[in-house]
């Protein structure tokens, strides 16, 4: 009985660690850190858009805006009604950018998990493994990054002719995953042959152990703020295969926005259209912005020697 | 020289992974393109179905009779002798080839003149951060870099269109030069085309600085951080040399090395996001080319233009390796 209570409160003593590790000290990491807790602060919004936000917001219909009145500068100009204005076909512009949040996330977080994993995966194999493996794999990874990955992403998506997130995610990572694979391996080969490893060798540790326990740690902040280049890689191609038309789509997205501004609705020839625009943009870029300016506190979350300051 | 081996090797791999990708992505596509071909013919030139599929077999770049191995060889063979087949929707029978070649040079003369400014800034600019580093302009401008890093060139570049080309006018909206520059050309006043092409030209140019300046500028203040750290920078200033001498050869030259690295990075992502560039400026270089080729269910010409893109990133990449061996030693030694 004393044994099974022992071992529950060690249990709980564990989560507690755990939270305090994971959610505690990275939020005080955050709040302590300007530039990361405005880009926390941004990203928290995006997500809203794209979880929360299409219930909230009313479906963008097309004629939902009352009838132009010619005396003002803009077309459709913003209202208490319609925050952003409307576009060209009369539909709510805020609306069409909180409903086109969620696929843009969708591909970006889908294609950034991919590319990272797949380059951790190939960069670990090929450092710790060496030899023939390590030839081959790299000779691979020096294609796939020699290959302009944008031009040969608008090739492919000639035959696969998709709208799901989750396939326009994996068509993403298809040679994103390269670069990182590279600096991995580097970074592996530095690690293998200092003291603690050697030392777990020795030890006679399993592989696995040696990989997950000892090197990757050492690894976590440099892969998670790849993650963070990822997604920011991912959303610019993404956005910019639909705004060249170039993927089918069945949903809103910030992309075709852009596309439609640029094309159909004349945003460029005359400034009483310029919000149709400008809100795609500022969509596109707040993202990006969000991410690189959290990416300043991943370092500190993820690296215990720079926690201890 | 083992190093030169490894990336020639590369080079025809890469070479051929492209050609590879292209000639499944064609066959693999719903609908045969020789049947396109064929049946464009018959559209512009009122010729029989059959006299126009035998035509268009005879045209294209490879023969779509028998297995696909034996297919797939064939387009290998015509590639490396140059012929790639016909465009259909260019004036019918144009071989892809003469299409290409005057496409490519002025996605070089766009790309190429935007990487060595934007080099050439951020590098200046990267120095001077580091000498100034942990002031209030580097910092500020840290932050300033790694944001416009990450802007998509596309949206620098609609911005710029809007405000620099409708807005101000200052500007052409699009294409490569004016009809009357090419008349004076005709006339024997290069200076004037020439202006003209270097006029409609800083646009695009201005939106691949924009975006790519700030990453060299980070990229150079870093590595010139960590060179003046090194003993032979503090014993050059020891031995009282001149700060100039020092700025220049012994930190600059040290510094600039790594950056080098990143040419092969900045060269394919500058040749793939032309497709953006010059689709907003209506530049008729060779992403222009593809796009079109796309829009057009053009085939063959996709194929080519793809093929040429990364043909002439890997040529880029592999002088920008040469010109890094032949400035450090250190890198021709086997690693």
């Amino acid at each position: 009985m004393a044994r099974g209570a022992g071992e529950r409160s060690y249990l709980v003593q564990s989560v507690k660690w755990f939270i305090e590790d994971w959610v505690v000290e990275p939020l005080r990491i955050i709040v302590r850190n300007k530039k990361a807790l405005i880009g926390f602060l941004i990203l928290l919004f995006y997500i809203w858009m794209g979880t929360l936000g299409p219930l909230m917001t009313p479906y963008p219909k097309s004629f939902t805006c009352p009838v132009y009145l010619p005396p003002t500068i803009l077309r459709w100009p913003p209202s208490l009604a319609h925050p952003l204005g409307c576009d060209y076909t009369g539909t709510d512009i805020w609306a069409e950018i909180v409903w086109g949040a969620p696929t843009v996330l969708e591909i970006a977080f889908i294609a950034g998990l991919v590319t990272t994993v797949v380059g951790v995966v190939i960069g670990i194999v090929s450092g710790y493994l060496g030899g023939l493996t390590d030839s081959v794999l790299m000779a691979i990874t020096d294609v796939a990054m020699t290959i302009p990955g944008l031009p040969l992403l608008i090739v492919l998506a000639t035959v696969i002719r998709t709208s799901s997130p989750v396939i326009v995610g994996l068509m993403l990572s298809v040679t994103a995953w390269a670069g990182l694979a590279r600096s991995i391996r580097s970074q592996i080969l530095s690690i293998r042959t200092r003291d603690f490893i050697e030392a777990a060798k020795a030890l006679g540790l399993p592989t696995w152990h040696i990989v997950f326990r000892e090197i990757m740690p050492n690894l976590m902040s440099y892969i998670a703020i790849n993650f963070i280049f990822a997604t920011i890689g991912a959303i610019y191609s993404s956005v910019g295969l639909y705004f060249l038309g170039m993927l089918p789509y069945t949903s809103f997205n910030w992309g075709i926005m852009l596309n439609m501004a640029y094309t159909q609705a004349g945003a460029l020839y005359s400034i009483s259209t310029i919000h149709y625009l400008l809100a795609p943009i500022i969509a596109i870029v707040g993202l990006q912005v969000g991410l690189i300016l959290f990416s300043y506190a991943i370092d500190e979350i993820f690296n215990p020697r720079l926690r201890a300051h | 020289m083992k190093w030169i081996y490894r990336r020639l090797i590369i080079v025809f791999l890469t070479i051929y992974a492209a050609i590879t990708i292209t000639f499944f992505v064609v066959r693999a596509m719903p609908g045969d393109p020789i049947d396109a071909l064929a049946q464009e013919l018959v559209w512009k030139y009122h010729m029989s179905y059959e006299q126009a599929r035998q035509l268009a077999m005879s045209i294209a770049p490879f023969l779509p009779k028998g297995d696909i191995l034996h297919q797939y060889i064939r387009y290998m063979i015509n590639f490396f002798r140059g012929n790639l087949g016909v465009s259909i929707s260019y004036s019918t029978g144009t071989p892809v080839i003469s299409i290409l070649a005057a496409a490519i040079p002025w996605t070089v003369l766009v790309v190429a003149t935007a990487l060595i400014i934007s080099f050439t800034v951020g590098i200046l600019i990267g120095m001077v951060m580091a000498y100034k580093h942990g002031s209030k302009l580097d910092s500020g401008l840290a932050v300033l870099f790694s944001i416009t890093r990450s802007i998509p060139e596309y949206i620098a570049a609609i911005i710029l269109l809007w405000v620099f080309a409708f807005e101000l006018g200052w500007f052409p909206t699009r294409g490569r030069y004016d009809y009357w520059a090419l008349e004076a050309l005709k006339h024997g006043d290069v200076f004037a085309f020439v202006w003209d092409v270097m006029w409609h030209a800083t646009l695009p140019i201005l939106s691949w600085i924009v975006v790519h300046v700030g990453g060299w500028a980070l990229g150079m203040r870093g590595s010139t951080v960590s060179v003046l750290g090194e003993d032979f920078v503090h014993y050059a200033v020891a031995r009282g040399l001149p700060s100039r001498r020092i700025v220049v050869t012994y930190v600059g030259k040290n510094a600039i090395l790594p950056l080098f690295t990143s040419f092969m990075l900045a060269l394919g992502f500058m040749f793939g996001g032309s497709v953006f560039i010059e689709y907003i400026f209506s530049y008729q270089g060779i992403g222009w080319v593809l796009y079109q080729a796309i829009i057009e269910r053009d085939w063959f010409l996709m194929m080519g233009a793809f093929d040429i893109i990364v043909v002439a990133v890997v040529i880029g990449a592999l002088l920008a390796d040469l010109l890094y061996g032949f400035l450090d030693p250190r890198v021709r030694r086997p690693a």
